[in-house]
């Protein structure tokens, strides 16, 4: 008979339960058994009859389990006073579930706390120092009264709590003791396990935490403390939950990865995960080097799920993750920038750019014959197409999809008041987004046009208006992408400081200096033009003040040297 | 909504009339067994191949609906043994596309079963499908009280034109068509019913550019654990009640979800165009296969230099057309 005795409570995949009971009693651990007071009798006679043949195996009396209820530590208590009673031998035992698998071989676990024979392994911190609750109740557990289920009525059991916190109703928590919380598996001595249950005080104690909330999780924890010489806060048991404290479970692809974690027992076991039993079972010889526990492989898969589960990947919309309006943490993925009046100022900007910044530089990518992309492809990453109309019958996809699609390389396109606008909230409140815009350089290509006076008026007018539309968007309380506009006036006058801002920010060059401009065009009797427009009854004010005698068009062609002011 | 569905449900209890049993298999049906709906029209040459799939996949039981076919699908499926289906030669039009017929097939036998509802060409991919069964992602639902998990419809097109290859009767029908779009989903909200409606993909790019309104909706929720009050409303895109639609996470987090691989754009596109064009049994007048018939004649090559190749359920989650969610 060996020292060890396990308890093993047990609700559901019975044979499975007796599959790892008999791989215990192979190593001569005997097993107590507590088969939820739900299995109907005949389910529970037909499993007693299964496992008769095995002296080791109890049953200990059956109470009802609910979540989060008093009935799992009943379960637990009548469980282990069978134990300590009936194999005087045991000297730790060892709390598991039905869906508890032995990783390594038995024999280890023995050894392991044969080594150690004074030490209880339990989890157990005081609720101001753990992270794990859900709901919002730590200290609360131990001071508001719980008598509504949790999972079949929530809104009671919200609406009772609130009460008490309005009403101010309390419980006094049992003098001598201090309330801890930790895993509900645990591995106590016989000494520690037995004055527990044979504590005078056991009935105010269990009164007391018959109406706390999850008692499993802080009755053993707390009344251990009080007894134990040396408790070792951790389980023995690995045990991983997801964001709504649900354990995860472990399938067949796990193989790899349990038998790595080096953990004694797992939870919990998928009932038809045949390898997994399979594995752990049977081939045990050889399967794990002895080693201290070491779960931090398995914990990092976990925990990638939880955080997919509550934050999830920034910038996609998919058929599991559409965000409402706000909870985007961030509307794109991937850091991009936008132009505005660059192109119209400068001759070869975008070629220019790619040269100096290495980003992938498209023209109007909401023109309206079509999306331009870069190198005038029709179909970029992801098969997104130039399609006009397709863009535009929803273009915050196309754009989120175009980021998405093309994450890890940095975007920049054209923008301009000619363009489809429908994109521009999307735009101001996207933190990715950097827009630099140049007002009123939508003049220049009309200025260089062919056009009618009479034709370039309106088209002026009509720019205009919508221009000034945009940067009132892009000036609301609500715009979170890094904005910079300058009036063409300004830039004009110095294009360098601008510009040397802009590209550092994108930060693909580390060059300090920009040693090349791109070449501006000739802006010679623009001034002209302007005055033109308004004596037209046209008023163009986007441009900044433009001096009718061409002082710009002449002076800044030959570029000053470029400097920066830190 | 409750009006809504109470209409449904009365009127896929009218139309169980043009339901006329074939093969009635149903006393075999288990009380944990994973069931299969599907309603199809002359398909015998995708079925061995479908229920080869979904038979691997872990589904226990079939229900099908065959709406008249005349090339021998009836005969093949009676004969199967864990398959049982009921013949109709009534309007699929006039059944709501089909809907009414397996509502009431799903409300008498699939009551607390999970049940898949599925087209004969719709091949379903989950996370993990390549190492768990069916049963362990139910059970896994059923663990955090989930009751339907979401998929995204995937048009799966050949390299070059669409009819250029034969597809053969138990083929794999990716060996043929094994490429997709990966980037050109445009999602909204419904808000009648609160689920997404998703469109995009080859068909929006190929077909329908110019409108693209039109485009069809890729969007379904396939898999639900069924109980006698729920109903399909169209197809399988949307439910009732309609917290069912609910399978997407609204404040930043990803829910798990799936994808239907489409093996729709094969050479059998044609015929099926051509057939159901005459019938007029489809949605808005056979709008869709209207577009498909004119430019079917065309030859359109779906495939560009930035389709994708499928590999597996990893890629896809890599590329946000599935998710894992908290399933790990």
């Amino acid at each position: 008979m060996s020292s060890l005795g396990i308890l093993m409570l047990v609700h559901t995949a019975l044979h499975r339960a007796e599959q790892v009971a008999r791989h215990w009693t192979a190593s001569g651990c005997p097993v107590v058994i507590h088969v939820d007071q739900k299995v109907s009798d005949k389910v529970y006679s037909d499993f007693v009859t299964a496992c008769a043949d095995e002296p080791l195996i109890r049953f200990s009396d059956r109470h009802v389990c609910e979540w989060g209820g008093w009935g799992i530590v009943a379960a637990s208590q009548s469980a282990a006073e069978l134990m300590l009673e009936a194999f005087p031998d045991v000297h730790h035992v060892y709390l598991s579930s039905g869906a508890c698998l032995p990783l390594r071989p038995v024999d280890e676990l023995i050894d392991y706390l044969l080594d150690r024979p004074r030490v209880d392994f339990i989890e157990s911190a005081t609720t101001a120092d753990v992270s794990w609750t859900i709901g919002g109740l730590d200290q609360e557990r131990f001071t508001l009264r719980f008598p509504f289920s949790w999972r079949k009525n929530r809104k009671l059991f919200d609406a009772y709590v609130k009460f008490q916190r309005a009403t101010g109703m309390r419980r006094r928590i049992p003098d001598g003791i201090m309330p801890h919380m930790g895993s509900q598996w645990w591995c106590l001595t016989r000494q520690t396990l037995s004055a527990v249950l044979q504590d005078p005080r056991r009935q105010t104690y269990d009164r007391y935490f018959r109406r706390v909330w999850i008692p499993d999780e802080s009755y053993f924890q707390t009344l251990s403390r009080l007894y134990s010489t040396h408790i070792e806060s951790r389980s023995l048991t690995l045990s991983k939950f997801d964001y709504q404290g649900r354990p995860h479970i472990y399938y067949d692809d796990h193989l790899q990865l349990l038998r790595r974690s080096d953990c004694f027992v797992a939870r919990k076991a998928w009932s038809h995960a045949d390898r997994l039993y399979q594995a752990f079972l049977t081939d045990q010889a050889g399967a794990m080097k002895p080693a201290e526990p070491n779960p931090g492989k398995i914990d990092r898969v976990f925990s990638k799920a939880v955080e997919r589960r509550t934050r999830g990947r920034d910038g996609l919309y998919m058929q599991s993750r559409f965000p409402r309006h706000g909870s985007e943490n961030g509307l794109t993925s991937f850091p991009y920038s936008v132009f505005q009046g660059f192109a119209e100022l400068f001759e070869d900007f975008e070629q220019w750019l790619t040269e100096t910044t290495g980003t992938r530089v498209h023209g109007h990518l909401f023109g309206p014959e079509r999306a331009e992309f870069s190198g005038g492809e029709t179909i970029i990453n992801g098969a997104l197409s130039d399609c006009a109309v397709l863009r535009d019958y929803n273009p915050t996809a196309f754009l989120s999809n175009l980021v998405w699609n093309t994450r890890g390389e940095r975007q920049c396109f054209q923008f301009g008041p000619g363009d489809t606008q429908k994109i521009n909230w999307f735009l101001a409140r996207d933190k990715n987004a950097q827009i630099s815009v140049i007002t009123g350089a939508w003049a220049i290509p009309l200025f260089r046009s062919n056009l009618n006076f009479a034709d370039i008026r309106t088209a002026a007018a009509h720019l205009q208006q919508v221009e000034a539309k945009q940067i009132e968007v892009l000036r609301s309380v609500w715009a979170k992408a890094r904005i910079r506009s300058w009036s063409l006036a300004d830039f004009v006058e110095s294009p360098m400081e601008p510009l040397q801002l802009v590209i550092e920010e994108i930060g693909t060059v580390h060059a300090s200096h920009l040693t090349e401009a791109p070449t501006m065009v000739d802006l010679s009797g623009f001034g002209k033009f302007l005055q033109n427009l308004k004596n037209q009854g046209m008023h163009p004010y986007m441009m900044g003040d433009f001096p009718t005698d061409d002082v710009f068009g002449t002076r800044i062609r030959p570029y000053r040297k470029p400097y920066l002011v830190q | 909504m409750r009006l809504r569905r109470k209409r449904r449900l009365m009127r896929c209890l009218r139309k169980r009339r043009d339901l006329k049993s074939v093969a009635d298999n149903t006393a075999k049906i288990k009380r944990s067994d994973i069931l299969l709906m599907s309603v199809v029209r002359n398909e015998k040459i995708r079925l061995p191949y479908f229920l080869d799939y979904y038979r691997k996949l872990g589904i226990n039981h079939f229900l099908f609906i065959d709406n008249d076919s005349d090339d021998g699908t009836g005969d093949y499926l009676s004969d199967q043994p864990d398959v049982s289906v009921w013949h109709t030669n009534a309007s699929y039009k006039r059944a709501t596309f089909g809907t009414d017929w397996s509502n009431y097939l799903l409300r008498k036998y699939a009551h607390d079963h999970w049940v898949l509802t599925v087209d004969p060409d719709e091949f379903f991919i989950y996370p993990f499908c390549d190492t768990r069964p069916i049963r362990a992602l139910t059970d896994w639902l059923n663990g955090c009280a989930v009751r339907s998990f979401g998929t995204m419809l995937i048009d799966m097109y050949p390299q070059g034109p669409v009819d250029a290859e034969t597809y053969h009767e138990g083929q794999d029908p990716f060996q043929i068509a094994r490429w997709f779009d990966a980037g050109n989903y445009m999602i909204t909200k419904n808000p009648d019913y609160g689920n997404l409606w998703i469109q995009g993909g080859p068909r929006a790019r190929v077909f329908f550019r110019d409108n693209p309104a039109k485009a069809p909706a890729l969007n379904k929720i396939p898999l639900v654990k069924w109980d006698r009050r729920y109903v399909y409303v169209s197809s399988t895109h949307s439910l009732l009640p309609r917290g069912l639609n609910q399978v997407y996470d609204e404040w930043g987090g990803e829910k798990a979800s799936g994808a239907l691989l489409h093996a729709k754009l094969i050479n059998t596109l044609g015929d099926k165009a051509k057939e159901e064009l005459q019938r007029g049994q489809h949605y808005r007048r056979s709008g869709e296969y209207r577009a498909y018939a004119e430019q079917l004649a065309d030859k359109p090559v779906f495939w560009c230099d930035r389709s994708e190749k499928y590999i597996n359920w990893r890629q896809l989650e890599i590329l946000g057309l599935m998710s894992k969610g908290n399933w790990a």
